[in-house]
């Protein structure tokens, strides 16, 4: 083994000592539960599975933490990119929604978590995969994932039992609390014990985790890669698709105007105050499909698997400087009039005025300008007409404007990332004379 | 005499301990911290698996970052020959060594936080009316979050923050017509001069500069400890004083509300006449607390309208 990941490794065997303990001790209070409801072979599993975690960290702390075989570690990082990882990730939430009934079971949804967990574990004795994902700024970051997970499962499980019920003609469970209670004392006490809890995990967390400090800002020395705050990964991933005035000025103006829209835009009054998602499907897949699967998703990609000149790394593959992505896209103009036609693209002028200028350039973008066109008039426009028509009659000109735009915005995200991945496609419209490129 | 019986007891809470429903009900009437809260809450707006509490949270972590960072302001110079230097005292020398740490681990639980009860407001379709305004103010408190952090990020004046800021900062030059490599800058321009240049544009006004220096840390220090949180100590107190108006924690409408349907036009001026009905009734003893029980739904009929 290199020397350098084996320091790396003494480091890590100690915290994922720890961590196998943990979950071990988790599993063991599965177990418990299990018993006391007289589920025998489910208490019988875990608590087989939690004396395994039990070995897993006695060695760990004695600096031998089990370890991935090789060959899966390199079979990962060859199937992974950013092709497989969004259409995988984008899959496996259509999936969960199709199979949610199922997967919101609490003895499922507990052995997918220790999987993950168990994943998770292996890997950090991977030095590659740890120097990324152990990074103290990434460490919040982990945290989000499974916290997204946890709390996507209850909503869920809610949302399920609500609509069993719902469609049973009774009301939903939140309609089973109505007693009132005084806010003095309850309420208050409850605030300030989640106050006290909170400042004590935050002062835990200090404690063990320090937060990161680099070398001096230095304008001369430009790291490789320069990353934005995590929370903006995902936008700078969308860098990759899209020029930057769109993906760092108009996405995130429309993402911000789109969340403050929803409610004028979602007219369907069921749903108001319980979980469910029978009641409000469209509304339900939309605000999943833009956060869970490209908002978080495109963080993730950014943070994890894109590394020096935002090459696309493995989890476990050493993130290497050398490595340049293949990037010569070409724009839809030159695809359709050099590579489709057979012709030369056709001249812009600048030397006859401003106006014959632009003529010449809408000229040489009609493919991409129809493009657009078709895209956002046109579609919209016959949709109104024919699928949608209850739609855009109820919701009026103005408001069905709206909502098609920003839905075919949104669309619009992961079908030019399919154009670049097919066909290398860098601009629909590309018009260098004016910055203007979409 | 007791301390409860003394005058400077009674002149501070002006009414005896809350033990019984009458002073129950005062407290929260007469406590200017607590009057936020309405005087009774239905029991399912308790449940943690409702609310998973991520509202009361992401306000518990913005006290927590005022409190951490007025604290971090008694040590910490923003000039580029001292930030570094004091963070890294902050870490090695200062007493409460931890405060940067605190300061920096509750901010990105903050994020989290504030997309989580996002997340959960939009699951429980609590945006629906009659609070689509406060959904509003939510997301402008999600931006006002995320401003807070990517300025904070830039404090620390370390090879991390510079760059992070140099690279977010940089989408700012792309603004449409305000940006030096925005599309269409150029047709702002006198006498064949661009005005729009990048001495001159959208990221110059953020960076105070052409590039992340001196000038950005003075802005983004002030961005960070005085404009945006006075920004967001506004929109706090907006969207909190809604979610009370708006007929506090959602929850699924009751059978037979149709039937109190005319009471929504009845009660046109709604919200605020019953409110001054309650503090009247407050001081009425006993009777006040039946009153705000027989109310208890009536924010939410009346809200609307």
């Amino acid at each position: 083994m290199h020397p350098e990941s084996h320091a790396l490794l003494a480091t890590t065997a100690w915290w994922l000592g720890w961590f196998y303990a943990a979950v071990a001790a988790l599993n063991a209070g599965a177990a418990v539960w299990a018993a006391r409801r007289h589920a025998w072979l489910r208490a019988a599993a875990w608590s087989a599975w939690g004396a395994g975690l039990a070995a897993a960290a006695w060695f760990s702390l004695a600096g031998h933490p089990p370890q991935l075989p090789e060959p899966f570690k390199q079979a990962c990082d060859d199937l992974l990119g950013p092709v497989t990882f969004t259409a995988g990730a984008l899959g496996l939430l259509a999936v969960g929604y199709v199979l949610r009934r199922w997967l919101v079971v609490p003895a499922v949804a507990w052995l997918l978590l220790n999987v993950s967990l168990v994943w998770l574990g292996l890997s950090l004795s991977d030095a590659h995969f740890a120097a990324i994902v152990a990074r103290p700024d990434n460490v919040p970051i982990v945290a989000m994932v499974y916290l997204l997970g946890f709390f996507t499962w209850a909503g869920t499980y809610q949302a399920v039992e609500n609509d069993r019920r719902l469609a049973r003609g009774q009301g939903p469970v939140e309609a089973d609390y109505r007693d009132e209670v005084l806010v003095w004392p309850d309420v208050i006490y409850l605030e300030l014990i989640g106050a006290i809890l909170a400042t004590v995990v935050l002062i835990v967390w200090s404690l063990l985790l320090r937060a990161p400090l680099e070398q001096p800002a230095n304008p001369a020395v430009t790291p490789n890669p320069a990353k934005a705050p995590w929370y903006f990964l995902g936008l700078q991933e969308l860098l990759v698709y899209f020029p930057p005035w769109l993906a760092g000025v108009i996405l995130p103006a429309l993402m911000i105007l789109g969340l403050m829209a929803i409610p004028y835009l979602d007219f369907n009054p069921r749903g108001n105050g319980y979980y469910t998602i029978a009641q409000r499907r469209f509304a339900y897949l939309t605000f999943q499909f833009g956060f869970l699967g490209l908002w978080v998703l495109l963080i993730l990609i950014g943070t994890f698997l894109r590394g020096p000149n935002w090459s696309f790394f493995g989890f476990y593959e050493a993130h290497d400087a050398q490595k340049m992505a293949d990037m010569t896209n070409v724009s839809l103009a030159e695809l359709f009039w050099v590579t489709a036609l057979g012709r030369e693209l056709p001249q812009v002028t600048a030397s006859h005025g401003m106006l014959v200028e632009l003529g010449q350039i809408a000229w040489r973008e009609a493919p991409g300008l129809a493009a657009l066109g078709l895209y956002y008039v046109a579609l919209p426009w016959l949709l109104a007409r024919t699928l949608l028509q209850g739609l855009a009659a109820k919701l009026g000109r103005t408001r069905y404007g709206v909502l098609t735009l920003l839905l075919l915005t949104m669309l619009a995200l992961p079908l030019k990332m399919i154009l670049v991945w097919t066909v290398h496609l860098s601009y629909v419209v590309n018009i260098p004379e004016y910055f203007f490129y979409f | 005499m007791s301390l409860r019986d003394s005058q400077i007891w009674k002149s501070i809470f002006r009414h005896p301990a809350p033990v019984d429903r009458r002073n129950r009900v005062m407290v929260i009437l007469s406590n200017v911290f607590l009057h936020v809260h309405p005087v009774v809450l239905k029991k399912h707006a308790l449940r943690p698996a409702y609310t998973w509490y991520m509202g009361l949270l992401a306000f518990w972590l913005f006290v927590v970052e005022t409190v951490t960072g007025v604290l971090l302001m008694f040590y910490y110079r923003p000039t580029v020959e001292w930030a570094y230097n004091d963070i890294l005292a902050l870490r090695d020398v200062a007493s409460l060594g931890v405060l940067r740490e605190v300061h920096r681990w509750a901010a990105h639980a903050m994020v989290i936080v504030v997309w989580l009860h996002m997340y959960r407001v939009f699951l429980t379709g609590s945006y629906k009316p009659p609070r689509e305004f406060n959904w509003c103010v939510g997301v402008m408190l999600l931006v006002a979050t995320l401003l807070l952090s990517f300025t904070g990020y830039l404090l620390p004046w370390d090879q991390l923050s510079m760059w992070a800021v140099t690279v977010g900062s940089n989408m700012a030059s792309a603004v449409p017509l305000l940006g030096s490599e925005g599309p269409g800058h150029q047709m702002l321009s006198a006498g064949g001069v661009d005005v729009i240049a990048s001495g001159s544009d959208a990221r110059y006004a953020l960076l105070g500069a052409r590039a992340v220096g001196e000038e950005t840390l003075n802005r983004f220090y002030i961005l960070h400890c005085v404009a945006i949180p006075l920004v967001a100590a506004v929109l706090i107190s907006v969207h909190l004083w809604r979610v009370r108006k708006d007929g506090s924690i959602s929850g699924p409408e009751e059978e037979g509300r149709e039937a109190r349907g005319e009471g929504r036009e009845a009660g046109g001026e709604g919200p605020e006449a019953r409110d001054e009905g309650r503090e009247a009734r407050g001081e009425g003893g006993d009777a006040g607390g039946e009153g705000l029980e027989a109310r208890g739904e009536g924010p939410e009929a009346g809200g609307r309208w």
